[in-house]
């Protein structure tokens, strides 16, 4: 095994660094003329600023060494793998960054004249089309700029569907599995929707059942993910498609999960009528450390209002990219009187977009399927080494294969020697490997929800199952032993109940300091 | 259609074209990809071939590779880097090279970005990462976050800054929510008719479900800023939050922005205030201002103009356990480790979507954490005195660019109120259209600012032109110059 150990830089906080009077910039000197022509600051004194902002004085050297010390403290994908569980983490290939960061589209204003961004609006109307035929649905909407924006997006036209068609006051409830991500009940709260949590049975499946007696006349939509959390593939969803649409209920597809089926099957023909894709996941676009991401949303037309000849694509909110056949120019179509309005102030995270567009470009759609072949094979491949390890389980769904994640629990080594799920993922930060979703989906105890894409090389997934036996064996041999990791680290295990105490919790610097002053009230 | 989807392909000898299939055994994205590894790995696994880990796909909807290769999707095959940079590059240059930035806001600034933001984001252990969970090994990237939380906090002079939102009108939107929670029970609340009618749509599609009485305060069309007295007429007991924008969308200066928030405070509303970062540098900070809540804009702080995104939506509160419980967003704070080490957590988690799911403050999970970082970097950048000389800069720009147009004639006092780099340009007593001069404008390679005829029809013909860093004196004289001749020539 290869012995890691994570850099530690001991690196002060940006505000015990510096010096006053120092500076990170060279700005330029107001020109004489326009000095003379404005003649000075005219800001009335009731608004004007008497204090600078209390900011660390440091030169551009500084900064610079200080920001790469902290990037040496964390982990990405360009690191190892990062196999947390529904998110996804793939390779984010450089030249998607060359061409997204550094295509002169920072230049742009999102409210400049369609005119002059024609070859901007080409590749986003081609990437509307293209993600429209990934998914199987007829219109898509660029503009939420998360997964969870896109939920919010969907419950939303929902929301407005039967608003518009008169029965808002009966249809009341969004119903949601209980393997579901915890934004979907989240977005469905937000849209002023009740929740109904449905049960999964022990195939690992919606319990048919159970979905079938809280269906009803108050039913607005039903959000699910398909594969699902726990990597399986609802094989009834047919079926509850039909079931939902014969009480005029509509379908949500939360795309975290796409990476699992693409290529093979589409929301859309499923029955799906709203889908939200996750550009962040499926398609490459980097993370961030907790984004930017983008949740384009995607519709089937379906027919709305028959006389007012309104369809569900009317009720999407922010700009679509459209053709103008007559001018032969690409124009951004705003929201229309029927749409749910802006979900944010302008067009759409367009950057992760571009990326996502050489992604798709470079993988063509052949790419594409191989993409979702190579994340199930190396799941199952995974799955399998893990099967009959001591300590760990893999429950729902006994013999089915997974898809793009499966979940192992921890269960029966936290019941024998009080070894827990976290205990494993620090475990497994030791030896250099990010760990996977932990304590998720709700349904599984101990879960060790693990995804590794296609990104992940065989040889590692030897490794991390190599880890994981290793990891049992301390367990099992000196239980008290995986309490004191992660040891290799830039820190040791921290303090949750401590950071967020009352008496100590400390969202900021200025806070801290008026902790420590005793001018915190 | 015109356009010819496959015109780029057969720029690209198509005598290798059979070679494309192959390439599918070796992709440099998929190390599993070969003929070896597939055979190995299935073997293990206990099938013959990798479509039968897809049988539970019922038939009917379950793709066949032809079927699917047949859709439009790419360019029809996979292609190489190379290709991918040609054919971008080709279509992205049927966009407008303009002589000099747009003259143009509206929520969101050319600003000058430092390389050095930009090299700190491309570092792939902060571009790559994944939104910290693990604590331990994710230190650097926490502290990163907390150090832009804790910026901001001393640019707004507000205790409590999350770890970032999606942008200023979501923004706004979430506080005019939190201000819900807070006052619950209350279902009023105020914002301002100078604010940025593109946030107020947004505001206005978060509250919709909600029964959210929205009501517009006027402004005054003297000043340009929100009247304290009619506004005091809107504020009662059912009002749970007030919102105020300072600058206002017409780049006003809220002289008032006090004694705003006090009447807010007078009926137990939150008092909201949205701000454009860099106009802190002249104007007085939210704290100091008494707000409850502060938002804005994040993109002038090292962020490109993105067509729309990414951005960063700021959010603030007070040091306040009821403000703090109903804040939406990820929080990084600081922690210690059972050795005693100084270190970084996500803090005050129960508010959030993965432990409360339907009572969550938010659901918000992605956010946009890699932009914070950026205005971190920029923000450490600036410094105390760089952040007020950049406003100043700006400030001055916009001045002169107001006292030439003014020189030449053009209506440029709609209000009497100090505005800070941006302010409305009239073009009525002229009788031409703001279209025909954009027109002209363009002609000569530069982007006038934004008309605002539409969101404010008792304006007329008025746009609103702004000014930053990155106009330059010879900038603006070639605007005031261009504006010049085309009205005259009218």
């Amino acid at each position: 095994m290869r012995t890691y150990r994570q850099a530690n830089w001991s690196e002060p906080l940006i505000f015990e660094l510096g010096s006053p009077g120092r500076l990170g910039i060279t700005l330029p000197e107001l020109e004489d003329e326009v000095k003379k022509v404005v003649g000075g600051v005219k800001i009335p004194e009731s608004i004007k600023r008497v204090k600078p902002p209390n900011l660390p004085e440091l030169s551009e050297v500084e900064v610079t060494r200080h920001f790469t010390n902290l990037t040496q403290m964390a982990y990405g994908v360009d690191n190892g793998p990062v196999p947390l569980g529904s998110c996804t983490m793939k390779f984010n290939p450089r030249i998607a960054w060359d061409l997204s960061f550094n295509s002169g589209v920072d230049k742009l204003h999102p409210l400049q004249d369609e005119r002059t961004v024609q070859g901007l609006l080409e590749v986003m109307y081609e990437l509307q089309k293209w993600l429209a035929n990934i998914v199987g649905m007829d219109v898509c909407t660029l503009h939420p700029a998360a997964g969870a924006h896109g939920e919010l997006t969907g419950v939303l036209v929902i929301r407005k569907y039967h608003e518009l068609k008169g029965q808002l006051d009966r249809k009341k409830e969004i119903i949601i599995p209980d393997s579901a991500h915890g934004t979907n009940p989240a977005s469905a709260a937000m849209a002023g929707f009740k929740v109904i949590e449905v049960p999964s049975g022990s195939d690992g499946n919606v319990d048919f059942e159970a979905l079938k007696s809280v269906v009803g006349e108050s039913t607005a939509g039903l959000m699910i993910t398909n594969p699902n959390t726990l990597g399986l593939f609802e094989a009834r969803i047919l079926e509850i498609a039909e079931l939902l649409h014969k009480y005029d209920a509509l379908l949500y597809y939360d795309g975290a999960n796409l990476n699992g089926i693409m290529g093979y099957a589409r929301p859309g023909d499923m029955g799906f009528d709203i889908a939200h894709i996750n550009i962040h996941k499926t398609f490459s676009s980097p993370h961030g450390g907790g984004g930017p991401g983008s949740g384009p949303v995607c519709v089937k037309n379906r027919l709305v209002d028959r006389e007012k000849g309104i369809y569900l694509s009317d009720l999407l909110p922010g700009y679509i990219v459209v053709y103008d056949e007559e001018k032969g120019i690409y124009r951004l179509k705003g929201p229309g009187p029927h749409s749910i309005g802006l979900l944010k102030s302008f067009f759409a995270n367009t950057i992760p977009l571009l990326w996502a567009y050489v992604y798709i470009a470079i993988m063509g759609p052949q790419g594409l399927r191989k993409v979702t072949e190579h994340s199930v094979l190396i799941t199952n491949y995974f799955a399998k080494l893990m099967n009959g390890v001591r300590g760990y389980d893999i429950p729902y769904g006994k013999g089915r294969f997974r898809k793009h994640e499966v979940v192992l629990s921890a269960k029966p080594m936290a019941d024998e020697v009080g070894v827990t799920a976290e205990d494993v993922a620090k475990g497994l930060l030791d030896a250099g490997f990010y760990a996977p979703t932990i304590y998720f989906p709700l349904i599984v105890k101990e879960a060790l929800m693990t995804e590794f894409t296609e990104t992940e090389t065989p040889e590692n997934i030897e490794r991390y199952v190599e880890r994981l036996k290793e990891i049992s064996k301390i367990a099992y041999e000196n239980p008290s032993k995986p309490k004191e990791w992660p040891l290799n680290t830039s820190v040791g295990r921290l303090d949750i109940v401590k950071a967020n105490h009352p008496k100590y919790v400390a969202p900021t610097w200025r806070v801290y300091m008026k902790r420590l002053k005793g001018e915190l009230k | 259609m015109s356009l010819d989807m496959t015109r780029y392909i057969y720029n690209f000898n198509p005598q290798y074209e059979h070679k494309r299939v192959s390439c599918l055994e070796n992709h440099p994205w998929i190390p599993s990809l070969t003929r070896d590894q597939v055979e190995k790995i299935l073997r293990v696994i206990g099938v013959g071939d990798i479509s039968e880990l897809f049988n539970d796909i019922p038939a009917s909807i379950k793709l066949t590779r032809e079927q699917w290769e047949k859709l439009d999707i790419g360019f029809g095959k996979p292609i190489s880097e190379i290709e991918a940079k040609r054919i971008l590059h080709g279509k992205l240059s049927k966009n407008t090279t303009l002589k000099t930035p747009p003259f143009m806001g509206g929520g969101v600034y050319p600003h000058y970005v430092p390389p050095l933001v930009k090299y700190i984001i491309s570092r792939g252990e902060f571009l790559t990462a994944y939104t910290p969970y693990q604590a331990e090994i994710s230190q650097g990237l926490m502290q990163a976050i907390f150090e832009y939380q804790s910026l901001m906090a001393e640019l707004l002079e507000m205790d409590v800054v999350n770890a970032s939102m999606y942008d200023w009108g979501s923004a706004a939107a979430e506080a005019v929510l939190m201000s819900l929670r807070v006052n619950k029970g209350r279902t009023k609340v105020i914002l301002p008719a100078n604010m940025n009618p593109y946030h107020r749509k947004v505001v206005e599609s978060y509250t919709w479900p909600h029964g959210v009485k929205i009501v517009y305060a006027p402004f005054n069309r003297e000043t340009g800023g929100v009247d304290v007295e009619e506004l005091k007429k809107l504020v009662d007991e059912e009002t749970a939050g007030v919102y105020l924008q300072y600058p206002n969308f017409f780049g006003v200066v809220e002289t008032d922005a006090k004694a705003i928030g006090e009447v807010a405070h007078e009926k137990g509303a939150l008092f909201i205030t949205g701000v454009y970062p860099i106009a802190l540098g002249l104007l007085k900070s939210p704290g100091e201002l008494g707000a409850d809540i502060a938002v804005g804009e994040g993109q002038p702080l090292g962020l490109g103009l993105n067509y729309g995104g990414p951005y960063l939506g700021i959010f603030a509160t007070r040091f306040d356990m009821n403000l703090i419980r109903q804040m939406p967003g990820r929080i990084i704070g600081l922690a210690e480790s059972h050795r005693g080490e100084r270190g970084f957590a996500m803090i005050l988690q129960t508010r959030e979507q993965h432990i409360r799911r339907e009572k969550a403050t938010s659901n918000i999970c992605t956010n946009e954490a890699l932009m914070a970082i950026a205005a971190a970097v920029y923000l450490s950048m600036l410094g105390k005195n760089g952040l007020v000389k950049l406003a100043e800069i700006n400030y001055y720009r916009a001045h002169y660019a107001w006292g030439k147009m003014r020189q030449a004639g053009l209506t440029v006092d709609l209000f009497k109120w100090d505005f800070f780099n941006e302010f409305p340009v009239s073009f009525n007593e002229q009788g031409v259209k703001y279209s025909f001069i954009h027109e002209k404008l363009l002609e000569r390679g530069l982007h006038g600012g934004l008309y605002i005829g539409d969101h404010y029809p008792e304006l007329g013909e008025t746009a609103l032109f702004a000014f930053t860093e990155v106009h330059f004196k010879e900038d603006i004289d070639l605007l005031v110059e261009s504006l010049t001749e085309i009205t005259r020539r009218g």
